[in-house]
């Protein structure tokens, strides 16, 4: 009893985390399925919507507003904003006018990109981890004979609740929308799709700012969830979510939400299980040994290779 | 389309502030536990919306700039010379490359301490370079976990030595082979990869050496890194004012010259100098030999290179492995010239400023790329108020390379032959 406890905390928590790398990974894999680029800033897009979400719960504070439901509805919004702008800019600055050149130079400003704007939001709120302030409190506890205890707390439940609106709104908005189809469209045949009407460019964009409005949620409920951020926060989620949009089958959305949740468990059973330590080292094993046996991913289609 | 214009530079004005005011405007200050806000000086906020302003004009006259910057290339001078001859670039570059390499030769009796022990550090960077240029430059193989190799040539000095007592010139070779080694044996299985898959493998092999070297500390001293590395020693003799080891000499003894603390610090820098110019030789022959050109048939087009029977793992590999092999060159006389490393040393911005030193000074020029590394170096250094803006402007300049000028600063030229009429 007391093990299966222990082995369902590990699992509670996995998922948890899971489930908000898979809402970053969403971004990773629709823009790779669109233009076949990693967007490597995609990682500081999350950094800057927690910082944006931590901004403006604090300032919201400051005013004297204290009903709960609306500082995170509204420090949601502000972040979504904030980083969706982010994502657009930085697919407008850095990446259109690459596209469609050597596979490495996208790339490579991706890089640049994700090193400057680390460093802009270092400049500008400093290199200090910042508290984030645990607004949901409490939980379920459950017991068996009081030794161990497994908890379910409802920032938890938050994460579970929030990704799975978020999975279902965007899985709504891609099959039946107009602009979903045209994302669809053009992910399959991106000169077809330009040559139907479809504006190829007004799809990019929009591929980045759902990415970026995904990884800002992302970037509110793990930096609750963790308590702090601070400007690196975003290099090692970002590449963790990548791990699961691989894992996955980069391209794939239902892949990318597979993908995440995997990571997740794999990742807090390591720490659960041997130590917390090499958790990354799994994770990153995890990808290398992917991209060599499986190199689709779980969910991906294979590629065809044209001459 | 005036109006459209319009509207468009309105919208990115708009993105423009969303982007920069919350993050620059407000800052979030930990006061003990509590986290207040405060706002930014007004000069912050005028930039910001300075920036805004510029934003607008620029798109909704963006026309007119485009065209204006068009007519740009008819005030420029050299824009109707003729590209030089390629004999003649080729002897301009090498008379470049041997008054370097004078100059570096001589200075070093001439400047302070300060000065030589940075110009080590430019050599180090430049042997680095040189060593990824030969990965992603010639090969096109994007690495991103270079670093890595760099740390196995100077942990395995550093643990050589505290555990063996080894010197400076055996570890050099050791180092070297142990880093291409390990370039073999990564590089063998994440070849088959294509591109920017191949780019993460790297990274995550990377950042997984630097997580065993930071949490193995019953080997690596974990954090804390290793200390007390050696200094090398000229044919046996030491630089310390007395000798460590007993039946041996000191430099200043035997030559019977007063002791001083800079003989040591010039005498890294000259072995550091050997290395380089030993590296850029041995890539250039690498360059006109088969092999070289093979790195670079895989790079224009793969498919084409594999239908003409070339081996596409052998030739992948033997890029990667000789890459490797000068970042452990680089990385032993880094741990000799620190005598102290830790993980610290070896993180991934590591690998970009390399990785940017060889964007930004051509890919597969060499020229180029040591130039780069002495800009990359020595600007920051120069420019030291600047200093935390450091990165900040590295990123602006990769992502501006990219976009206008991808070949670099020199680009690198084939050496080839053009066959004339015959009369």
């Amino acid at each position: 009893m007391q093990d299966l406890l222990y082995f369902s905390q590990q699992l509670i928590n996995g998922l948890t985390i899971g489930s908000a790398y898979a809402l970053i990974a969403i971004g990773y894999t629709m823009v790779y399925g669109i233009i076949g680029m990693i967007n490597f800033a995609h990682g500081e897009i999350y950094m800057i919507g927690a910082y944006t979400a931590l901004i403006a719960i604090t300032g919201l504070t400051a005013l004297g507003l204290a009903w709960l439901p609306l500082i995170l509805i509204v420090a949601l919004l502000c972040a979504i904003i904030v980083s969706s702008s982010m994502g657009w800019a930085v697919e407008r600055v850095a990446y259109r006018p690459v596209r469609g050149r050597h596979r490495l130079i996208p790339l490579i400003s991706a890089i640049g990109m994700s090193i400057f704007l680390q460093n802009y939001v270092h400049l500008a709120q400093g290199s200090r981890n910042v508290g984030f302030p645990a607004l949901i409190e409490g939980g379920f506890n459950f017991s068996a004979d009081g030794a161990f205890e497994m908890s379910l707390s409802y920032m938890q439940i938050t994460i579970f609740v929030t990704t799975l609106i978020c999975m279902t709104a965007l899985s709504l908005f891609i099959s039946r929308s107009r602009t979903g189809r045209a994302c669809r469209a053009v992910s399959q045949d991106l000169g077809m799709a330009s040559l139907l009407g479809i504006d190829t460019n007004r799809i990019i964009s929009a591929t980045f700012v759902i990415g970026a409005a995904l990884a800002a949620v992302a970037g509110l409920l793990l930096g609750m969830y963790y308590g702090s951020v601070d400007p690196l926060f975003g290099f090692i989620a970002g590449l963790k979510a990548f791990t699961a949009a691989v894992l996955g089958g980069i391209g794939s959305i239902p892949g990318a939400m597979l993908g995440g949740l995997i990571l997740g468990v794999s990742e807090s059973m390591t720490s659960g299980y041997l130590s917390g330590e090499y958790k990354d080292v799994v994770s990153f094993g995890l990808l290398i040994l992917i991209l060599l046996f499986k190199p689709t991913g779980l969910l991906g289609k294979p590629e065809v290779e044209k001459i | 389309m005036a109006a459209n214009n319009y509207r468009h530079a309105l919208f990115c004005a708009i993105v423009t502030l969303i982007i920069s005011f919350p993050i620059l405007g407000l800052n979030l200050e930990a006061q003990g536990v509590n986290i207040t806000l405060t706002g930014a000086k007004t000069s912050t906020y005028i930039a910001i919306f300075m920036a805004a302003v510029a934003v607008f004009v620029f798109q909704a006259f963006r026309d007119s700039f485009m065209g204006m910057l068009g007519k740009l290339p008819t005030l420029n001078p050299l824009a109707h010379k003729e590209p030089m001859e390629q004999s003649k670039r080729v002897k301009l570059e090498s008379w470049i490359m041997t008054g370097l390499l004078v100059l570096a030769l001589f200075w070093p009796f001439f400047v302070s301490r300060g000065s030589v022990d940075l110009a080590t550090l430019v050599l180090i960077y430049i042997m680095l370079a040189l060593g990824l240029n030969v990965v992603v430059g010639l090969a096109g193989l994007l690495d991103l976990g270079y670093v890595a190799f760099y740390a196995v040539g100077a942990y395995t000095f550093a643990l050589l030595s505290q555990y063996t007592g080894i010197s400076f010139w055996m570890a050099l070779p050791i180092g070297a082979l142990l880093a291409g080694l390990f370039g073999l044996l990564l590089g063998f299985p994440v070849l088959r990869l294509r591109g920017d898959y191949l780019a993460i493998v790297t990274l995550g092999f990377g950042e997984i050496i630097r997580i065993l070297l930071n949490n193995w500390t019953s080997l690596t001293g974990g954090p804390n890194g290793i200390g007390g590395i050696p200094d090398p020693t000229f044919f046996g003799m030491e630089f310390g004012r007395r000798v460590k080891e007993e039946g041996n000499t000191s430099f200043h003894e035997t030559f019977g010259i007063a002791y001083s603390g800079e003989h040591k610090v010039i005498f890294l820098y000259l072995i550091a100098l050997v290395l380089a110019v030993i590296t850029a030789l041995i890539i250039r022959r690498f360059m006109r030999m088969p092999v070289g050109r093979a790195w670079e048939a895989l790079r224009e087009d793969e498919i084409a290179a594999r239908s003409l029977g070339l081996s596409r793992t052998a030739v992948k590999l033997s890029a990667f492995t000789i890459g490797a092999f000068f970042a452990g060159f680089a990385g032993t006389v880094f741990a000799s010239k620190q005598g102290f490393i830790s993980p610290e040393s070896f993180v991934f911005l590591e690998s970009a400023i390399i990785l940017a030193i060889v964007v930004l000074g051509g890919m597969g020029s060499q020229l180029g790329v040591i130039l780069a590394a002495i800009a990359v170096t020595i600007l920051p250094e120069l420019a030291r108020e600047f200093s935390e803006y450091r990165m900040l402007i590295f990123g602006a300049a990769m992502v501006l390379m990219m976009v206008w000028r991808p070949q670099g600063m020199l680009p690198m030229k084939r050496i080839h032959i053009k066959l004339h009429k015959q009369e």
